[in-house]
C-alpha cells in the first residue's frame, strides 16, 4: 500500500510533458537526419538511430535516479559538484575538439560532453549552499561565494570555447534573486545589457543619456535609498555605465571574433552596406535565413511528417541539433510549433509551481535552478532559430539530438521529480 | 513579488514566441508552389519539336541533335589537356579561360564548356570522353532546315527572352521559342508540352532523389507535325527569280485562300539562324538597315497599289451604276481637273469604254469613274465612305487575319481622313482623285493585293489567306474555310476579268504571254518618293503586277511587287508570268524571259540614293504606265 502511494507521488504531469517532448523530438530528428537509404530505425550510423538508443538508455537512467534516496542528492551535492568540475578540468588534457569547442571526451565512437552534466551539478551546489543555515544571501561575502560557485564551471566552459553553454549559467540569477539577492542586482542585470544594446545601436552619446535617465528614474522613484547617498549613487553608476558603453563599443569593434561581431551586427541590424549584407547572408546569416525560410514555408498546417522539402534537402545546417525547431516549423506548421512552445511553457510553470510548494529550501532552490536552466535554453534556442536573438548555439532541451544533452536534462529534471516526490516526508 | 519574476519571463517569452511564429508561418507564409521551391530541382524533358512539310509533303524543317560539352569543375581530375584541347579544337589559353569561368559560376553545377560541337567532333570525342572526368556531353535539339528557302515563312527558334518568360509562365530560362513565320504562329502546336521531373536537392544543390516518388512528374507531349500550304518548288523558283531585287510576292489559291508562296527579297538562308552561328548572323541581318532582310516585304511593306487598284474602282462603278459598260470616255492624254492635270499615256482623243480602259489602264477613264462614284451622293464624304465600304470588303485597309505574326493594315482613306487633312466638308472629289489610280492616300501590302486578286478571280468572295494546310489530328481554324463576301455582285466581275485578260493579250502585259495559259492580269507602276538628306526626291518607280490564271477556274492568284522596277510589266509582270507557268505547267517555255529575270539586277538602282546617280525615269514621272520600248520587248 505504502509502495503504491510513493510511486504515485511522482509528478506525472511533468513526466508526461517530458515524454511528449522527447518522443516528438525524436520524430523530428528522424525527419531531419533520415536519408533516402533508410534501413532501420536503429541504424546506429545515423543520428536518429543513436538518439533512439539514447532515449532507451534514458529510461534506465530515470529508474536509477528515482530509486536513489532523495536525501542522497542533497548530501552528495558538493561531491557531485566537485566531480563535475574535475570532469571539466580534464577536458584541458583529454578533451576532443568538435567544431572549435574542446567540450568532449572521446571514448571510441562515443563522445561525452561534461558541460551538459555540469549544469545539474551546479544547480545542486547552489541549492546546497543557499539552503545552508549559515548562509545569508543578503551578506556580500556569501553572495561572492555563490557567484564563485557559478563562475568556476562557467569560466572553465568559456575557456573551452563553448560560448553557448557559458551563457546558460546566467540562469542562476533567477534562482538567487528568488532566494533574496538584493534588488540592486536585478537592476544591474537589466542595466548592463540595455546599455550595451543601446550603445551599439544608437552610439555612445544617445545611449549614455538614456542610461543616466533610467538610473535617475530608478533611484528617485523605485529605490528608497537615503537622500544623502542618492546623488553619489546616481553619479557613480552613470559614470560606470558610460565607461561600460565605451568598453562595449571598443570590444565590439576591436577584440570580438568576427563571427560573433557579425551575429550581433545582424541581430541589431547595424550593417548598412548592401554588399556586406549580401556576403553575410551567405556566411554567418545563412543558417538563420534558411531556418526562418524553413519555418515560414510550413505555413499553418505544415507540410507533413517527412514531407518538408527544406528538411529533406538538408538546407538548414545542424538541423537535427540546434536547429531542430525549424523541422517542427516546416513539417508541422504553426500547429506543431505552438504546441511545442506551449508544452515548454507548461513544463516550466509546472516546475516553478512545484518548486514553490517545496517545504525544504534545498528542493525549492534546486527546482528553481531546473526551471531557470530549461527556460534559458528554451528562450535562447527557439529565439535564435526564429531570428529574435543573435545566434548562440545551445540545444533545445529534450528535443535536440545528442546523448549528453538528453541525459544532462533528464538528470536535471528527474532529480527534481525525485526531490518533489519526497516533499511529504519533509518537515 | 520575487517569485513572480521568472513566471513573468516564461509567460512573456511564450507569448512573444507564439506571436513571432504566427507572423512567420501564418501572416507572412509564402504561397506553396513546387516551381518556386528552391529545394526542388525541376528537370525538364523537352519533346521533339514538330516537323514542317510543304503542301506536297516535302519535308522542310526537321530537327538535328547538337552536342555541348559540359563541365562540373569540382569533379574534374587532372587530365591530358593537350589531347583534350585538340579534340575540342581549342587552345590551352582558351581551355583555362573557359574552366575558370565555369569555376566562377559554380564549382558544383554543370556549365557549358564548349557548345554546339559538330557531329564529327562529337564522334571522336565521345570515345575518349571517359578519360576526362568531370566533363560530359549533353545532347540538345536544334532545327534542321532541309531547304535554303522560305526563311520568312518558316521563321526560326531562339531562346525565350525575359519579357516572354514574364508573360507566359510555361517558358523558363533557356527554353526555345518560335520567332517569326510558322515557328511563331504555330509555336504551341509544334513545341508540344515539356515534361517535368521534380528532384529533391540538398543545400549544396546536389540531387538526392525524386521528389515524393515522382508523384508530380509529368511526361512530355510530342510536338505535332504541320503541313503548310506553301509549294516549296514555287517558293524556291520565286526566290530565285527575285535574286538581286527587292520586293514581295504572294501567291494564293483562290478556291481555298491557301498561300502558295510568300516571297520577300532580299531574304536569307534559314540555316544561318541555327546553332553556334545564330547570334552572329542574326546581328548581321538585323543591322542591315538598307536591304532589311528580316523585313517581310510580302506582308509588311505598304506600297501604293498603283494601277491594279483601277480594277476595284471599275467594279465599284458598276455596282454603284455610275457608268455603263459601253460608255466611252475621251482621254486628252490625261485628265484635267480645275487647273491641274493628271497625265496619261493614251494618245490624245482616244475614246475608251470600260474593258478597253482596263486594258490600256487609262488614267482619264478612271479619274472620271472615280469622280462619279464619289459625287453620286450629295456630299463627297458620303460618296467616299460608300467607296471605302466597297474597297475594304476586299480585305484592304485592315489586317487580313492570316496566320502569320507580322503584317500591316495598309490604308484606305475614309471621310475622316480628309476631314482631318482639309477640314470638315472642305474637300471635293478632285481632292482625292489620286485614289482613282491607286495612289494618293491608298496603301496596300502585297498580300492584300494578292487577296484582292483572289477575290476577283473568285468573282466576288475570298477566303482569309492562311499558311496552315493541315496539323496532324487537328482541324484547321474555321475562319480559313468560311468564304468572305465582297460588296460587289458576281455579275459585275466578268467584264473586269475580261479587261484583265485583255491586258495580258493585247494591253500593257502583252509581252509576257505564255503559250497555253490564259492569264488575267493588271500591271502597275507606282511613283516612289524618298527623302535624301531632307529633300524629297523621286526615285525609280515600283513595278507591280497582279494576276490570276487560268481565266476560268483560277488556280493561282498573285501579286508581285518589285521595288524600283521601272514599270509594271518589266519585272513584276515577267516574274508573275514565269511563276504562273511554273505552277500550272511545272516547266518553263519562255526561257528567254526567264533568262532576262534571272540575270536582272536592280542593286545598282537601289544604290542610287547613295551613289548619287540620276534617275532617268523622273522625267516621265507623270505617266503611270509606260509602254514597253521595243528593244525591251524582246
Amino acid at each position: 500500500m505504502r509502495q503504491t502511494d510513493r510511486s504515485f507521488r511522482f509528478d506525472w504531469i511533468t513526466i508526461l510533458i517530458f515524454l511528449a517532448l522527447v518522443v516528438f523530438g525524436w520524430f523530428n530528428i528522424f525527419s531531419a537526419s533520415t536519408t533516402l537509404e533508410f534501413s532501420s530505425y536503429f541504424d546506429l550510423s545515423q543520428p536518429y538511430g543513436k538518439q533512439l538508443l539514447f532515449i532507451i538508455l534514458t529510461v534506465v537512467l530515470i529508474v536509477i535516479i528515482l530509486s536513489l534516496e532523495a536525501k542522497f542528492y542533497e548530501r552528495f551535492s558538493s561531491i557531485i559538484y566537485i566531480l563535475s568540475l574535475i570532469s571539466l578540468l580534464g577536458l584541458f588534457i583529454f578533451g576532443k575538439t568538435v567544431s572549435g569547442a574542446t567540450s568532449w571526451y572521446g571514448l571510441g565512437s562515443v563522445t561525452i560532453q561534461p558541460s551538459e552534466f555540469a549544469k545539474a551539478a551546479t544547480a545542486l551546489a547552489i541549492a546546497k549552499y543557499t539552503s545552508d543555515l549559515q548562509t545569508n544571501i543578503k551578506a556580500f561575502s556569501d553572495q561572492i561565494k555563490l557567484f564563485i560557485i557559478i563562475l568556476i564551471p562557467a569560466i572553465l566552459i568559456l575557456l573551452q570555447n563553448d560560448m553557448g553553454s557559458t551563457v546558460v549559467y546566467g540562469a542562476f540569477f533567477f534562482v538567487l534573486f528568488r532566494e533574496g539577492l538584493p534588488r540592486v542586482y536585478l537592476y544591474l542585470a537589466a542595466l548592463f545589457p540595455i546599455t550595451a544594446i543601446l550603445a551599439l545601436k544608437f552610439g555612445i552619446i544617445l545611449s549614455s543619456i538614456i542610461t543616466v535617465l533610467l538610473i535617475a528614474l530608478f533611484y528617485l522613484y523605485f529605490l528608497k535609498s537615503r537622500k544623502r547617498n542618492r546623488f553619489f549613487k546616481i553619479m557613480g553608476l552613470s559614470i560606470l555605465m558610460i565607461i561600460f558603453s565605451f568598453g562595449v563599443k571598443y570590444i565590439y569593434q576591436h577584440s570580438l571574433p568576427p563571427h560573433q561581431k557579425d551575429r550581433i551586427s545582424l541581430w541589431l541590424r547595424l550593417e548598412k552596406d548592401p554588399d556586406k549584407l549580401e556576403r553575410m547572408k551567405k556566411t554567418y546569416a545563412y543558417n538563420l535565413l534558411e531556418s526562418e525560410k524553413a519555418i515560414s514555408s510550413g505555413g499553418f498546417w505544415g507540410k507533413g511528417f517527412l514531407e518538408g522539402t527544406r528538411t529533406t534537402g538538408k538546407f538548414v545546417p545542424e538541423q537535427h541539433t540546434d536547429y531542430i525547431f525549424s523541422t517542427v516549423g516546416e513539417e508541422w506548421g504553426f500547429i506543431g510549433t505552438s504546441i511545442v512552445v506551449i508544452l515548454f511553457v507548461l513544463l516550466l510553470l509546472r516546475i516553478l509551481h512545484l518548486a514553490e510548494l517545496q517545504k525544504n529550501q534545498f528542493s525549492r532552490v534546486y527546482g528553481y535552478g531546473v526551471a531557470s536552466i530549461i527556460f534559458i535554453h528554451f528562450f535562447i534556442n527557439i529565439g535564435m532559430v526564429m531570428g529574435l536573438i543573435p545566434t548562440i548555439g545551445i540545444p533545445l532541451p529534450f528535443f535536440s539530438y545528442g546523448g549528453s544533452g538528453l541525459w544532462g536534462f533528464t538528470i536535471l529534471l528527474f532529480i527534481f521529480i525525485k526531490l518533489d516526490s519526497n516533499r511529504i516526508n519533509e518537515w | 513579488m520575487r517569485q513572480f519574476l521568472l513566471y513573468f519571463f516564461i509567460l512573456a517569452v511564450g507569448i512573444i514566441f507564439l506571436a513571432r511564429l504566427f507572423y512567420l508561418q501564418v501572416y507572412n507564409a509564402p504561397t506553396e508552389n513546387l516551381f518556386e521551391d528552391n529545394a526542388i530541382r525541376k528537370v525538364f524533358d523537352y519533346p521533339k519539336r514538330g516537323y514542317v512539310y510543304d503542301r506536297n509533303g516535302v519535308l522542310l524543317v526537321s530537327n538535328q541533335p547538337s552536342y555541348d560539352v559540359m563541365v562540373i569543375p569540382r569533379e574534374v581530375k587532372p587530365l591530358d589537356t593537350i589531347e583534350f584541347c585538340s579534340l575540342l579544337k581549342i587552345d590551352k589559353a582558351d581551355f583555362i579561360k573557359k574552366y575558370k569561368r565555369a569555376r566562377n559560376y559554380s564549382p558544383r553545377l554543370p556549365s557549358v564548356f564548349v557548345s554546339h560541337l559538330s557531329k564529327e567532333d562529337y564522334a571522336y570525342l565521345q570515345e575518349k570522353m571517359r578519360k576526362f572526368e568531370g566533363f560530359y556531353i549533353q545532347k540538345r535539339s536544334l532545327r534542321d532546315y532541309q531547304t535554303s528557302i522560305g526563311a520568312n515563312v518558316l521563321g526560326y527558334i531562339t531562346e525565350a527572352n525575359q519579357a516572354t518568360i514574364k508573360k507566359n509562365p510555361y517558358y523558363r530560362m533557356g527554353d526555345l521559342i518560335g520567332k517569326q513565320g510558322i515557328e511563331y504562329s504555330y509555336e504551341e502546336v509544334l513545341r508540344g508540352v515539356k515534361g517535368v521531373k521534380f528532384i529533391q536537392k540538398d543545400r549544396f544543390n546536389r540531387d538526392i532523389g525524386p521528389y515524393k516518388d515522382k508523384m508530380f512528374d509529368t511526361i512530355p507531349q510530342k510536338g505535332k507535325d504541320i503541313t503548310t500550304t506553301i509549294d516549296a518548288n514555287l517558293q524556291e523558283y520565286g526566290e530565285k527569280l527575285m535574286a538581286n531585287k527587292r520586293g514581295g510576292i504572294i501567291a494564293i489559291e483562290p478556291a481555298t485562300g491557301e498561300i502558295l508562296t510568300m516571297i520577300t527579297a532580299p531574304t536569307y538562308n534559314p540555316n544561318l539562324l541555327v546553332g553556334r552561328v545564330r547570334s552572329k548572323n542574326f546581328t548581321k541581318l538585323y543591322n542591315d538597315t538598307i536591304s532589311k532582310p528580316l523585313f517581310d516585304r510580302g506582308l509588311q511593306a505598304m506600297y501604293e497599289p498603283g494601277s491594279p487598284f483601277k480594277t476595284l474602282n471599275a467594279l465599284i462603278a458598276l455596282q454603284e451604276d455610275v457608268i455603263s459598260l459601253d460608255e466611252k470616255i475621251t482621254c486628252y492624254a490625261g485628265y484635267k481637273y480645275g487647273d491641274r492635270f493628271m497625265g496619261c499615256h493614251c494618245r490624245r482623243g482616244t475614246k475608251n469604254a470600260m474593258i478597253k480602259g482596263i486594258q490600256e489602264s487609262c488614267n482619264a477613264y478612271f479619274a472620271t469613274v472615280y469622280r462619279r462614284i464619289i459625287d453620286k451622293y450629295d456630299k463627297p464624304s458620303e460618296g467616299l465612305d460608300n467607296w471605302n465600304k466597297h474597297v475594304t470588303s476586299f480585305g484592304l485597309g485592315n489586317y487580313l487575319g492570316y496566320d502569320l505574326a507580322v503584317g500591316q493594315p495598309g490604308k484606305i482613306p475614309s471621310s475622316a481622313t480628309y476631314n482631318r487633312m482639309y477640314g470638315e466638308n472642305r474637300w471635293y472629289s478632285t481632292f482625292t482623285i489620286s485614289n482613282a489610280i491607286g495612289q494618293g492616300e491608298v496603301l496596300a501590302t502585297p498580300i492584300q493585293l494578292a487577296n484582292m486578286t483572289a477575290a476577283i478571280a473568285n468573282r466576288g468572295h475570298f477566303y482569309t489567306p492562311h499558311i496552315i494546310k493541315h496539323v496532324e489530328g487537328q482541324e484547321i481554324d474555321k475562319k480559313y474555310t468560311t468564304p468572305k463576301k465582297t460588296t460587289i455582285d458576281a455579275k459585275f466581275f466578268e467584264p473586269i476579268v475580261e479587261g484583265m485578260n485583255l491586258v495580258y493579250k493585247k494591253g500593257t502585259a502583252k509581252y509576257i504571254q505564255i503559250p497555253g495559259i490564259d492569264i488575267c492580269g493588271k500591271t502597275g507602276t507606282a511613283e516612289n518618293f524618298t527623302k535624301i538628306n531632307g529633300v524629297t526626291t523621286q526615285l525609280t518607280d515600283h513595278s507591280i503586277f497582279i494576276a490570276f490564271a487560268p481565266k476560268d477556274d483560277p488556280k493561282i492568284a498573285m501579286a508581285v511587287y518589285v521595288e524600283n522596277g521601272y514599270w509594271g510589266s518589266r519585272w513584276a509582270g515577267r516574274i508573275a508570268g514565269l511563276m504562273i507557268e511554273k505552277y500550272l505547267k511545272g516547266k518553263i517555255t519562255r526561257t528567254d524571259m526567264e533568262r532576262y529575270v534571272l540575270n536582272g539586277n536592280l542593286e545598282e538602282e537601289y544604290a542610287k540614293p547613295y551613289s548619287g546617280e540620276s534617275f532617268w525615269i523622273n522625267d516621265k514621272s507623270e505617266f503611270q504606265e509606260i509602254s514597253l520600248p521595243v528593244d525591251e520587248a524582246n
